[in-house]
């Protein structure tokens, strides 16, 4: 029997913890693959970040740290400075990037630092159960903003990829989905040319990636990819917000 | 002696560091320390290594922590409302066990306090600052010379130990000039540090490094190993200098600068008959208490008189060592004030019993 289908070696044998109809584990999986596909998966160091995927550094097979809350890209920063012949990626989702590491993301990607960050984008806390985010569209209701984000109270959410890619630093960032098989494809290229970019040197490049939280957003898993289609799409348009022109 | 140059203290901390091998050096502006940014941004270039600007103290830390996750000889330099942001990163380079450098030129506090030289942040430095059971190595020179050599030494034992080692300064060491001696070579121990994120690179297995153990069981054996080194490093790397305890009526203890002050109250005592010596600890934590002990078991001595630039920190734990065998007094002067000599004298007198001149 020929195998049609296996597993990827850029994830380890670890089961995935994450809770049914999370999109995380696809994203997981992109990465590994674009890993074992450009035959870095030896020389990559992760930076896992906290919340949901705060132990991602059990899950992919490279090595990998674990960074406090919103730090990931001052520790990738580091470690491609000692490293500059690695690749390094964080792996960050919107409290820890947007909330309390606004601060890292500008300033890696000012600096032109060359790694590449995978944003994950829920419009959510998940990890401490569903409290309003950077991301939290206007109208969500969250446990945080009960009676839905009002701008006037809550303000408004930041467009992060629009916000990073103002940055002559941030060379390559691209907004992409997870929703179907469409555009799980077309992640997994925004992933690709993000290490390609790193790999040659260019600069800071970023993918975000919306993703579901059918926990926290009280939907069944298809509802939850609806909803991302119908609302989040909407706050969050997809495409390349800089680097269109580079071939890598 | 080779080398004898006249150097100021921040300038000698960044010297020092290239020469223990340090190449990855993380930072943020902060007076009274920034001098040692301003050295490192030219002298790393000349050998290979990086300094990086960092855009917060937070920031510094966890570029520290990510350089030495990575296998570097790293350090970075603030002063005490800088070293209060990077205490969080202090609690997961000790939760990751992973060697580094930190250097405080102590300001005075609390809040943004004054720029002049203090020992306020003895509490943070020995007692945590940042969350759960961590100890970081403290050492506290008195003077360029010295601040040179435990320079070197912290990345030998940060190294050793895997943890934070910190050396305490002042704002007045970190600005002031002293002729140093630069060693011809560094005694720098190498070690293997297997554990490193370098990559795979054929490792049968990837190398993680991180801080979260979610597992009571797991948790609780985690702090049990932690404890044990800490055990370790108190038995082997506990550092105290004495001097004319033998039989002295008073002693004087002071950390870093302050016992510059209190040496020289000890040649004004004699001059009046009064034996006085001095500890002085060169590591805060591991805190030298069993020499408190013995010393304090003399019969000679009637008192200790402890010395410090705040409001009475080091103290509790001279107490804690002499354990009310004898009576131990303080003395603490803030916000850039030193004790002059005829103020700690006078108290010397009175603990004599030979006051009243």
């Amino acid at each position: 029997m020929k195998p049609v289908f296996t597993r990827t070696t850029g994830l380890t044998d670890k089961p995935f913890h994450y809770c049914p109809g999370c999109t995380h584990g696809i994203i997981h999986r992109l990465i590994a693959e674009v890993m074992v596909e450009m035959g870095i998966l030896d020389t990559t160091i992760g930076v896992s970040p906290v919340g949901c995927t705060y132990n991602n550094y059990e899950y992919f097979a490279c090595d990998m740290v674990q960074a406090a809350h919103g730090r990931a890209p001052a520790v990738g920063t580091a470690i491609k400075r000692v490293h500059p012949d690695n690749m390094v990626f964080t792996y960050q989702g919107d409290g820890d990037l947007a909330a309390i590491g606004a601060a890292e993301i500008v300033h890696a990607a000012a600096r032109g630092e060359k790694i590449s960050t995978f944003f994950v984008n829920n419009a959510v806390y998940g990890m401490t159960s569903g409290q309003m985010a950077p991301t939290t569209l206007v109208g969500q209701v969250t446990t945080t903003s009960p009676f839905g984000r009002r701008p006037e109270f809550e303000g408004y959410p930041i467009n992060v990829s629009e916000m990073i890619a103002t940055l002559r630093g941030a060379v390559y960032v691209e907004r992409v989905a997870v929703n179907d098989f469409a555009h799980i494809s077309k992640a997994k290229k925004a992933i690709r040319k993000a290490f390609r970019v790193q790999q040659e040197g260019l600069g800071f490049s970023m993918v975000e990636i919306l993703s579901t939280c059918p926990t926290n957003w009280g939907k069944d898993p298809v509802a939850s990819l609806r909803w991302m289609e119908d609302a989040m799409f909407k706050q969050y348009p997809l495409g390349v917000y800089r680097g269109q022109e580079l071939e890598v | 002696m080779s080398n004898r140059v006249l150097m100021k203290g921040n300038e000698v901390i960044a010297e020092a560091a290239v020469r223990a091998g340090c190449r990855h050096y993380f930072g943020y502006p902060i007076t009274p320390q920034t001098e040692v940014m301003h050295y490192m941004a030219k002298r790393m270039p000349e050998v290979g290594g990086t300094m990086l600007q960092a855009e917060s103290e937070v920031a510094a830390i966890n570029m520290v922590y990510g350089a030495s996750a990575a296998g570097a000889r790293v350090m970075t330099t603030s002063s005490s409302p800088g070293i209060s942001l990077k205490q969080e990163g202090f609690s997961y380079i000790a939760g990751a066990e992973l060697p580094a450098v930190v250097v405080n030129v102590v300001r005075s506090g609390p809040g943004l306090g004054g720029i002049l030289p203090a020992q306020g942040d003895y509490f943070q430095a020995t007692k945590g600052g940042g969350h759960g059971d961590y100890r970081n190595i403290v050492l506290a020179p008195a003077s360029i010379q010295e601040l040179y050599e435990l320079t070197v030494e912290a990345f030998n034992l940060a190294d050793r130990y895997r943890m934070l080692a910190l050396v305490l300064g002042d704002g007045a060491l970190g600005q002031m000039m002293e002729p140093v001696a630069f060693r011809e070579t560094e005694p720098i121990e190498r070690v293997e540090k297997p554990w490193a994120l370098t990559g795979r690179k054929g490792r049968a297995e990837h190398n993680t490094v991180q801080s979260i153990y979610i597992e009571a069981d797991v948790m609780e054996a985690f702090n049990a190993k932690l404890q044990a080194k800490y055990a370790d490093v108190t038995a082997r790397e506990t550092r105290v200098e004495t001097v004319d305890c033998e039989g002295a009526e008073v002693i004087l203890t002071a950390f870093g600068l302050t016992s510059r002050i209190c040496r020289n109250v000890m040649h004004l005592a004699a001059k009046e008959g009064i034996k006085v010596g001095l500890v002085r600890p060169i590591t805060l934590w591991p805190f030298p208490s069993q020499t408190y002990a013995d010393i304090a078991a003399q019969p000679s001595v009637k008192a200790f008189l402890d010395i410090e630039l705040n409001c009475g920190q080091m103290v509790e734990d001279v107490r804690l060592a002499v354990n009310g065998a004898k009576p131990v007094h303080f003395h603490g002067r803030t916000g850039g004030n030193l004790p002059t000599q005829q103020e700690i004298l006078e108290l010397v007198r009175q603990l004599a019993g030979r006051s009243a001149t």
